[in-house]
């Protein structure tokens, strides 16, 4: 085993939660769909910082966590307050720019 | 006072005179057709002052430019815009402005009930000026734009009643057939430049003396000389507006449509003939395009009851004359133009005389209501018959003294042609003078003499035919005795012929092949014969007041031999299916080409759109696509 | 440097199970379910961390990660609904194709890009480690970019501050405390006070036997309901307390104007009774009242004793 194999585990988590995004109704499901997304990123930014023997791809990957606990806080009271006002948690109903 | 500040005053006169009472307006009612008098007057005095110039300098020295203003300058081509004062511009500035003023003289009594006189005057002036530019133009552009404002100035008269839809229709023909006349100048204007480089009258000689153009190119400009030449003149196959143009006033047919307009494509045929000496081919068409007109003039007019059709179907016929004389060459310039002349004198003479009988007859025209007008109209019956023996040729009024040299020179066999040229044209010239002496007397005839066939007009009034007044007779007098004596007085010892030698240059004489004696007693035999018939049908024998049903001949003839409808056939209708093709490819094509973009561009839009249906996973799915195709993209190459 | 034997167990272990947990977050009908695969796939997470020699993102990733945001996500599913299930049958055109299309794509694309690179030699970060992995990249953070960190931090307080202005609501009807409560109660003339404990009003045991308020009259109330619609109410006449009588003639006595009870009865007036409350509807009453008779509710039955 090398480390590729890390890579490519990342990889397939990145597809699924990119699947998870478009094949999912429900907001908050989405919205794990991209947390997921992150953390898959995260282990290839780990692991390409062991390939390299440089700890910058985990300060990379620090702030890739930082970052996206900050998302998940505003997109969170975003859904919340959608749902308030519209009752429904579901992505497509949100489709107020159809055209 | 020389040459070089009269001439331009030959022009700027009657073109201010136009411009003051056109721009006074109302205001000048009152007193316009005066200054349109002296205007025109003014310029015959001028002209006269010339002709004096002129006469005063040896033969070779006749011939004088001057220059007015330098006009177009582009690159290689220069020209300046200048006046040539030389005999044969002179012979037409005299008579435009003799009888012009005769003409403005007749109109203010015959216009005096006319609440539009003032205009009438103008637009004669403008005529004037546009005539005068147009024959003493030193180069084929300038012409162009005398040909062009005579064209309008016509059009204006004709159309001068234009609150009678008829009249303004036959003004607008006018215009239309001189239109297309108009492109053969443009044309011939073209191919000037392009073989010689200029299009002054001195330039061109020059070029066609210095062998720059080949005989086509000749032969081609002097078609396309002649084809302008006839629809200025109203020869075939452009003469079918010349009788429709007889709606205008008649002061207006007497001056445009007999005496000076329809000339002008005699002038332009006599002034190109270095062009037309070159190309024989052209010569023979301007000579059979005469003939043909001549004959066709003679047997419309045959038919014709109303009196100004007939006059100007003669005045057809007679120009047809000039044109045929014009095209035998260097033999006949100078005829043509001599008859131009005395043409000029007896047909205005005839003319102003209709109007006089129809002003007498409560402005009918149909010769079927008038007769035994001759014990009413005294002077009018005596100048017109004056005018009527001139136009037959008999001697010794002008009408023999030019008429008569045409036919002799019909005769001539050309230079390097068969003699068949000579008896074909002699003997058509000839049998031209017979029918001309059978209608002229017609109608002459069933005006004045046998008995009273008029007819109470819609109020029930009799028509009261009386003598019209002075200043309509004074003019009509003074035509008759230029139509009784010019001819013989030019004629002496050859003066007029000579006075045109600068410009038509010295020619032998020829002889015909018939004797000439025997030529002129035949041509009055012809004539004797026509008015004999003329004498027996329509004076002796009671006229019909309704035209009988007649040969197909007369009734050909009075529809102008069909003309209208070939006219319709080959031109009109065609030029319709073109216009109609044309509108429609622009709509389908042109119009659709942008209408067809601008929905193709909403279309595309409203395909785009779909994209927009506001679910944010199918953005989403867009977005991923994006990538993948993406990174495909960029990594395949590196693998 | 090449990942030990131990290493090696530990992948092919955690590397199906979060594949797995990762298309339970796909295929779940419940959100809940959702979330917990989610947070198996963070927890081995973790652990891979920790085997990839980042021991301090590897707790990073179980405190902040699964421990706050997670835990986050389970709060809002909480406000949200957390029985609301999820058809997975899907509803827009195409999107289903796409999504898989796209997903599949994308993985191949970059499976296969990752396969095909070419890599330098793992170099491993013993050295880096070398002061301790926290240590180095705390460096590393606060050397190089101790300006992307502060930026961070105000990141964090802006999302914090902007959570708190998304959920803000506004009110939209008149707050109701106490003293709007008790001035609608006047108005309205409803009961103010609140009712008395049972029996203090009482003056018998038995149940249709009104009790007397302090002014002697009786409290509706205190009787059942359906014995006051069938009219089996007692009159109070027979029970009503007279010490007011008493007391009357207590002081007219020491006045020295004493007077038999009925001048007293005569002195104090008629005492309004109530009247027998109005007997139910006629084919009702048929109950013992007409049995006891209690005076039809006038005074005089009382003396008449």
């Amino acid at each position: 085993m090398t480390l590729t194999n890390y890579l490519v585990l990342s990889g397939i988590l990145f597809s699924i939660g990119a699947a998870t995004v478009l094949l999912r109704r429900n907001a908050i499901i989405v919205f794990m769909g991209v947390e997921l997304m992150l953390n898959a990123t995260n282990l290839a930014l780990v692991t390409f910082s062991r390939l390299h023997g440089d700890l910058t791809g985990q300060v990379m990957a620090f702030f890739v966590m930082v970052v996206a606990a900050a998302e998940v806080v505003v997109g969170l009271a975003i859904i919340v307050s959608i749902f308030r006002t519209r009752k429904s948690a579901s992505v497509d109903d949100i489709n107020l720019l159809k055209s | 006072m020389d040459v070089n500040s009269l001439a331009p005053l030959l022009v700027a006169v009657p073109l201010a005179s136009a411009a003051v009472l056109l721009l006074l307006g109302r205001r000048s009612d009152r007193w316009g057709h005066w200054l349109g008098l002296l205007a025109s007057t003014a310029a015959f005095v001028v002209g006269a002052l010339l002709l004096v110039e002129l006469l005063g300098r040896p033969a070779d020295d006749r011939s004088i430019r001057v220059h007015l203003f330098d006009w177009i300058s582009a690159g290689r081509f220069d020209l300046s815009a200048g006046l040539l004062v030389d005999p044969l511009s002179l012979t037409f500035v005299l008579l435009v402005t003799f009888v012009g003023s005769l003409i403005h003289l007749y109109s203010v009594a015959y216009m005096a009930h006319d609440a539009a006189r003032r205009r009438f005057f103008a637009y004669l002036n403008l005529f004037i000026a546009a005539m005068l530019i147009l024959v003493l133009a030193d180069s084929y552009l300038l012409l162009f734009v005398g040909w062009e404002g005579v064209g309008l100035a016509s059009y204006l008269l004709i159309g001068f009643w234009n609150h009678h839809t008829p009249y303004a229709v036959a003004a607008k023909k006018a215009f239309v057939a001189n239109r297309v006349g108009d492109i053969g100048l443009l044309v011939a204007l073209m191919l000037m430049f392009a073989t010689f480089g200029s299009v002054d009258f001195a330039s061109v000689s020059a070029g066609i003396d210095g062998g720059l153009a080949s005989t086509a190119t000749l032969t081609a400009t002097g078609l396309m000389l002649l084809l302008a030449a006839c629809g200025k003149s109203a020869q075939f196959p452009l003469q079918s507006w010349l009788g429709d143009a007889m709606a205008g006033p008649t002061p207006v047919s007497a001056l445009i449509h007999a005496a000076t307009m329809v000339t002008a494509g005699v002038y332009l045929i006599v002034r190109s003939a270095p062009v037309f000496e070159g190309a024989p081919t052209a010569q023979l068409v301007v000579t059979v395009v005469g003939a043909i007109t001549l004959v066709f003039g003679a047997v419309v007019g045959c038919a014709k009851d109303d009196i100004k059709k007939a006059l100007a179907a003669s005045t057809m016929s007679q120009i047809g004359y000039m044109v045929l004389a014009a095209g035998l060459g260097p033999v006949g310039y100078a005829f043509a133009i001599f008859h131009l002349v005395t043409h000029g004198f007896f047909k205005a003479g005839m003319f102003l005389g209709a109007g006089s009988v129809m002003h007498g007859m409560d402005d009918q025209t149909d010769m079927r209501r008038f007769g035994a007008l001759r014990k009413y109209m005294v002077i009018t019956w005596v100048t017109f018959g004056l005018g009527w023996l001139a136009i037959l040729g008999v001697p010794p009024f002008s009408g023999f003294w030019s008429k008569d040299k045409i036919i002799e020179s019909a005769f001539v066999v050309p230079e390097g042609a068969g003699e068949w040229r000579a008896w074909l044209f002699g003997a058509v010239a000839l049998i031209g003078a017979g029918i001309t002496a059978f209608y002229m007397s017609r109608l002459f005839f069933m005006t004045f003499h046998g008995s009273k066939r008029w007819t109470k007009d819609a109020d029930g009034h009799e028509p009261h035919p009386h003598e019209s007044p002075a200043l309509m007779t004074i003019p009509m007098i003074v035509l008759a005795i230029g139509s009784v004596g010019l001819g013989f007085v030019l004629q002496l010892g050859g003066g007029f012929t000579t006075w045109l030698e600068p410009v038509t240059g010295h020619v032998e004489h020829h002889e015909p092949v018939l004797p000439v004696l025997v030529i002129q007693v035949v041509t009055l035999l012809a004539v004797a014969i026509g008015l004999v018939l003329a004498w027996r049908q329509y004076a002796s024998l009671p006229v019909p007041e309704t035209a009988p049903e007649g040969s197909a001949l007369t009734r050909a003839a009075r529809v102008d031999l069909y003309q209208d409808a070939v006219n319709d056939a080959v031109l009109v209708e065609p030029g319709r299916h073109l216009t109609r093709s044309l509108v429609y490819g622009d709509r389908t094509a042109v119009d659709g080409t942008f209408t067809g973009l601008g929905r193709l561009t909403v279309g595309i839009g409203e395909l785009v759109r779909r994209l927009q249906t506001g679910y944010a996973r199918q953005y989403a799915a867009t977005m991923l696509l994006g990538l993948v195709v993406l990174a495909v993209v960029v990594l395949a190459p590196r693998i | 440097m090449t990942p030990s034997t131990a290493e090696t167990v530990l992948f092919w272990v955690l590397a199906p199970i979060m594949v797995l947990a990762a298309s339970g977050l796909l295929f779940a009908r419940k959100a809940v379910h959702a979330a917990l695969c989610v947070i198996t796939v963070m927890i081995s997470l973790a652990f891979l961390y920790v085997a990839q020699e980042a021991p301090f993102l590897g707790v990073v990733q179980v405190v902040v990660y699964t421990g706050a945001v997670m835990m986050l996500f389970l709060f809002v599913l909480m406000l949200v609904g957390v029985d609301a299930s999820d058809s997975l049958v899907e509803t827009l055109k195409a999107q289903r194709w796409v999504g898989w299309l796209g997903a599949l794509g994308l993985g191949v694309v970059l499976v296969g890009v990752v396969g095909r690179a070419t890599y330098p030699s793992a170099v491993g970060l013993a050295e880096a480690n070398a002061p301790g992995n926290p240590t180095g990249v705390a460096r590393i953070i606060f050397g190089q970019h101790v300006f992307g960190l502060e930026v961070v931090g105000a990141l964090l307080v802006t999302a914090a501050l902007g959570a708190l202005v998304l959920t803000h609501r506004q009110r939209l009807k008149p707050l109701v405390k106490q003293p709007e409560r008790a001035a609608a109660r006047v108005a309205a003339g409803a009961r103010l006070t609140p009712l008395p404990a049972p029996g203090v009003y009482a003056r018998h045991n038995a149940m249709d036997v009104p009790a007397l308020d302090p002014d002697g009259r009786p409290i509706e109330d205190s009787v059942p309901r359906v014995l006051r619609i069938r009219g089996q109410e007692a009159g109070t006449a027979e029970y009503r307390a007279d010490t007011y009588r008493r007391a009357v003639t207590a002081v007219l006595a020491e006045r020295g104007t004493p007077a038999t009870d009925a001048e007293v009865d005569a002195a104090l007036g008629t005492v309004e009774d109530d009247p027998r409350p109005a007997a139910a509807p006629p084919g009702t009453t048929t109950g013992p009242t007409a049995d006891i008779d209690l005076g039809g509710g006038s005074t005089r039955t009382e003396t008449e004793r």
